[in-house]
């Protein structure tokens, strides 16, 4: 373990300064994910920055009616919120189905979604890993690749993100906001992460020192209807083989707005545009839920490796997607 | 046998005595030993799997402010030894990935971490090889298999039996590599007082700690104190001292006056503290059409370290479970340049009830018999191995009594016929089985002081109750108020008392005090003077020679498989046992619910995935090397028979420690094949395994 300083702001701007001038600095959140990977030697920081007394641990309300998450907000005071239940089932599902409750009373809503993949071979220094240390190569491929893409993966890189939230903040749409040393942006929140291609270091599109202050849910009435579901080889305590996020809005017997993202299969929570075209105006028939998987997942590469492989997903995502779209339509389609 | 001890103390379900102490954190554990001058050591470990170090440097590594030694193989003293698994930084030679090839020793655990770090290594490579199949062509016979038993057996003539039988089954079945993993880490503080040695060490058994320790390093066994009042769980893997121990020591001596604290990481345990190979079963069943079994036959091959014969005697169940007139069973090993493979909860019987147990479920099917049934009808009337008559035998009780607890009778035995809110549900059982063990070597001390009892004995406690259990036994044997008797163990300043194993504590250590309180009042009578003090020790028990000694159980599985995504959860486990007579039923409840969760984690979660390009386990922590969570158990129950065997000992117990584990995953592979009639072979029974049938 390197030796580093720990700073503990309590103003933002403060916050970003001392990490966007220091190029071996680095924000710490809840701790959960960073600190172990200052023991696993995955992270080296010569300074970390405390950030949950700079930023807001509140929920608010915004003008539009959608709700502003701060940074600093607990995972598991998010999921006592009483707005978020009644509103985001999906998101506050997702929280749940992460982790054990301990985690969640550390982590944070900022935090969380970047977290980096839980790919065995990232987090052993002893193997090579494109992501930790760029041009090593990449372990996974013809390794243990249980938990790996099949979608949108690159030679270079094949790990999955690992976060639930992320998954069911790209369905809804939310926005993230984020201060840099040049001032405040948004990122719409599906543009926050990237696929590997060939830089696969970069998880995201934040640039260094850029730090998510919030993250803005949209009003998004739809989403009352919403479920996460999440596909595990345990009941607890375990990252997701395939996780679907979805919502929908039915008008009579046609699917009038539908929302899907995946989660255990990419680089990124992965947005189903392509399910959700095929289910926009469509009826809720159990046909048509298997016709958009397919045209979701028509692109998938599963992956050969030690163990099997994970081949069983493209199949595992088509009936999971499936399940959770039948879920939600369930009453309304007879 | 004399008669067993008339049960007043023994019986009562008396909470831990150390309970207290656990739960408030005032119990201190091997690393917290309370002590001065600590410094923290901190392990380096080969990225190759075989190989030569070739140059070490350690410049850097030093300069790390508190860094107060480094030691590596070019360096470090010469221990007594002919090599093996304890003869670290003995040589240069690589035998596996993750071996030790240095130590730091710093006045703080990051800076023994960041040293560690910068010791530079420069190492030769070999071509490695960790790949274990049954096809390879060179597996070799082992002399014996753990601990001592044959490595074949054949009697009859199987072939035979197979070509003339009506039904058979003729299967190979799988379970993967695990590890141990108990809670607490392995770890060690050691001390150096001139030629004395002092360890605190997370250990099955203090004084097998303090004799390997005292060879060595070449000491007089008296001047080696190992002291172990509390282990956070073993479950085998602190049986055996492992490298740790003798570097704690190592690393001890390096800097005089200094106690050295050294605790394995998570990741370190994968490969330094043991593991159960995987096995391959080729099981042969033939049986007639009414279901009597003509012959059974297991066909095992699993690996072993070329550094360090293992051969775990995963045959040796079938040799006596069943009835059936040809047996036939072997033991064939693959040397693999892997970590040495040790004792994990019931070596043996653990895996190797799964194969013969799914296999009985498979011949039930064939038949259109029901698996209890099948397994009625092949009750022998004595040990098939030996002829002798069992000491006792409630295998058929525990089946039935099961049966009617777990509401069998209703069982529909259709595969996929019960459907509940898009789960299929499915119902399995199997049988288990574990020896009577009783260990050579182990000596109890009574004395009488300022009016109570007090009992010594160097024996552990791995959260199993043994504070709690010894005392009551001693209560009874002394024909005295179990609140006046107290206990002092895990030190060997006491008698020696032999390694929590093999499910053997209570029958050792129990006759040791048995008989110690025996000499007590032989030689004190009952009104003995302040410091009284009389010795026993365990006998050889000569009804060994004349009877088959084994514990029972009939384990059943509800399983449910999701209609969609073909998760698998099983949300009720029932374990019914005939293991003698029962200490303490709370103590007792809980080793065997911990055995059964075992045995359902071994079923559907845990797998050490050996990458065989890299030659190590990758998934090499708790997130990754799943073991089942409370949210994957919702409704397990334990219960036992009130059975009475005159010969195994004088408390009349088989020891519960392992048996709890054994079968359960065979019964979690047939409820699932209940469920919606796929049979996975090959453990863990994960989804993947289940999404082409769905």
């Amino acid at each position: 373990m390197k030796p580093f300083t720990l700073a503990t702001p309590t103003d933002a701007d403060e916050a970003v300064r001392l990490v966007a001038d220091d190029p071996d600095a680095a924000f710490l959140g809840g701790g959960t994910n960073l600190v172990d990977h200052l023991k696993l030697g995955v992270a080296t920081p010569g300074a970390l920055v405390d950030i949950t007394r700079a930023t807001s641990a509140e929920i608010t309300d915004l003008p539009d009616g959608g709700p502003r998450v701060g940074a600093a907000v607990r995972n598991g005071d998010f999921t006592a919120d009483r707005r978020a239940r009644e509103r985001y089932p999906l998101i506050v599902q997702s929280v749940l189905a992460g982790a054990s409750g301990q985690l969640r009373n550390m982590a944070t809503i900022g935090g969380n979604p970047l977290q980096r993949t839980r790919c065995v071979y990232f987090q052993d220094v002893t193997t090579p890993c494109n992501k930790r240390e760029p041009g090593s190569g990449c372990g996974a491929h013809g390794g243990y690749t249980r938990y790996h893409a099949i979608l949108g993966a690159s030679e270079h890189c094949i790990a999955t993100h690992p976060s639930d939230l992320a998954v069911a903040l790209a369905a809804v749409d939310a926005t993230v906001r984020v201060l840099g040393a040049d001032g405040e942006r948004t990122i719409p929140f599906t543009d926050l992460h990237r696929l590997p291609g060939d830089a696969p270091e970069r998880d995201t599109t934040l640039a260094h020192g850029e730090l998510i202050t919030a993250i803005d849910l949209p009003a998004l009435p739809m989403a009352r209807r919403s479920l996460y579901r999440k596909v595990r080889d345990r009941a607890s305590y375990a990252f997701a083989l395939v996780s679907v996020a979805a919502a929908i809005e039915l008008d009579g017997d046609r699917i009038s707005d539908v929302r899907i993202a995946l989660g255990g299969v990419a680089h990124k929570p992965w947005r189903a545009h392509r399910a959700e075209a095929v289910l926009r105006g469509a009826r809720p028939l159990e046909e048509t839920f298997e016709t958009a998987a397919a045209a979701e997942l028509a692109d998938a590469r599963p992956l050969d490796g030690v163990d099997g492989g994970n081949g069983f997903k493209t199949t595992l995502a088509a009936r999971t997607i499936v399940a959770a779209l039948r879920d939600l339509t369930e009453g309304a389609r007879s | 046998m004399s008669d067993l001890l008339r049960p007043v103390a023994i019986g009562r379900d008396l909470v831990r005595r150390d309970g207290m102490d656990k739960v408030t954190g005032r119990a201190r554990y091997a690393y917290e030993a309370d002590v001065p001058n600590a410094s923290y050591c901190r392990l380096v470990q080969t990225t190759v799997a075989r190989g030569r170090v070739e140059a070490m440097h350690t410049d850097a590594a030093r300069q790390v402010d508190g860094v107060r030694a480094v030691i590596t193989p070019f360096t470090a003293e010469s221990l007594h030894t002919d090599g093996g698994e304890l003869a670290v930084l003995q040589d240069q030679e690589i035998a596996f990935r993750g071996q030790v090839i240095g130590l730091v020793v710093a006045d703080t655990a990051e800076a023994a971490l960041r040293a560690a770090e910068l010791v530079e290594v420069t190492c030769s490579t070999a071509p490695h090889d960790v790949a274990l199949s049954a096809d390879r062509d060179d597996l070799y016979k082992p002399e014996k298999v753990n601990p001592s038993y044959e490595t074949d057996t054949s009697d009859g003539d199987v072939d035979v039996a197979m070509a003339a039988a009506e039904v058979t089954v003729e299967q190979t079945y799988t379970t993967a590599m695990y590890h141990n993993n108990p809670l607490e880490p392995h770890a060690t503080t050691a001390f150096w007082d001139g030629e004395h040695l002092t360890v605190w060490d997370s250990t099955q058994g203090v004084h097998p700690t303090r004799a390997v320790l005292a060879d060595l390093f070449d000491l007089d066994k008296e001047h080696v104190r190992v002291i172990c009042p509390y282990v956070g769980g073993g479950f085998g893997s602190k049986g055996e001292p492992h490298v740790h121990v003798v570097l704690a020591a190592m690393a001890a001596r390096a800097v005089p006056g200094r106690h050295v604290k050294l605790a394995l990481t998570r990741q370190q345990m994968f490969s330094l503290a043991g593991h159960r190979t995987p096995t391959i079963q080729r099981m042969r069943l033939a049986a007639d059409r009414i279901g009597h079994l003509s012959g059974i036959a297991i066909d095992v091959v699993e690996h072993t370290a070329k550094m360090k014969e293992y051969a775990e005697q995963t045959g040796v169940p079938t040799r006596m479970m069943y009835a059936a007139p040809n047996r036939a069973t072997t033991h064939r090993l693959a040397a693999l340049d892997v970590p040495a493979p040790s004792w994990m909860r019931a070596p043996g019987e653990c895996p190797g009830m799964f194969g013969p147990e799914v296999a009985m479920d498979e011949l039930a099917e064939a038949l259109g018999i029901d698996p209890i049934e099948l397994r009625i009808r092949n009750e022998p009337d004595v040990d098939p191995e030996t002829g002798h008559p069992f000491s006792s035998r409630n295998l058929v009780t525990c089946l039935r009594e099961g049966a009617a607890r777990f509401g069998w009778a209703d069982r529909d035995p259709r595969p996929r016929a019960r459907e509940e809110d898009g789960w299929y549900v499915g119902t399995g059982v199997a049988s288990s089985v574990y020896p009577v063990n009783r260990m050579a070597e182990s000596t109890a001390t009574i004395r009488f002081e300022r009016g109570a009892y007090v009992v010594e004995i160097g024996a552990a406690d791995l959260g199993t109750g043994t504070w709690t259990t010894l005392a009551q036994i001693a209560a009874d044997a002394l024909g005295v108020d179990v609140e006046d008797v107290s206990v002092r163990i895990g030190d060997t300043r006491y008698p020696v008392a032999s390694v929590a194993g093999g499910s053997s504590g209570m029958t050792t250590w129990g006759s040791a005090v048995v008989n110690a309180a025996r000499a007590f009042r032989d030689k004190h009578g009952s009104a003995p003077a302040d410091g009284a003090e009389a010795d026993g020790s365990t006998e050889d028990n000569p009804a060994t020679e004349q009877y088959a000694m084994y514990a029972f159980g009939a384990q059943f599985v509800e399983a449910h498989v999701h209609r969609d995504t073909g998760e698998i959860r099983v949300p009720r486990l029932l374990g019914v046992f005939a293991a003698g007579r029962i200490i303490n039923p709370r103590t007792a409840r809980s080793q065997f619910i911990g055995g059964m969760t075992m045995g359902l984690s071994m079923a559907l979660h845990e797998n050490s995935v050996l990458d065989p390009r890299h030659g190590h386990v990758v998934n090499h922590d708790l997130a990754e090397y799943h073991i089942t969570t409370c949210a994957d158990v919702t409704d397990i129950e334990a219960t036992w028979l009130d059975e009475h065997d005159p010969h195994v000992n004088p408390m009349g117990t088989k020891g519960i420690g392992e048996i709890g584990i054994v079968g359960t995953a065979a019964a979690v592979v047939n409820a699932v094949h209940h469920a919606i009639g796929i049979r996975v072979r090959d453990l863990p029974v994960t989804l993947d395994k289940l999404l082409p049938g769905l």
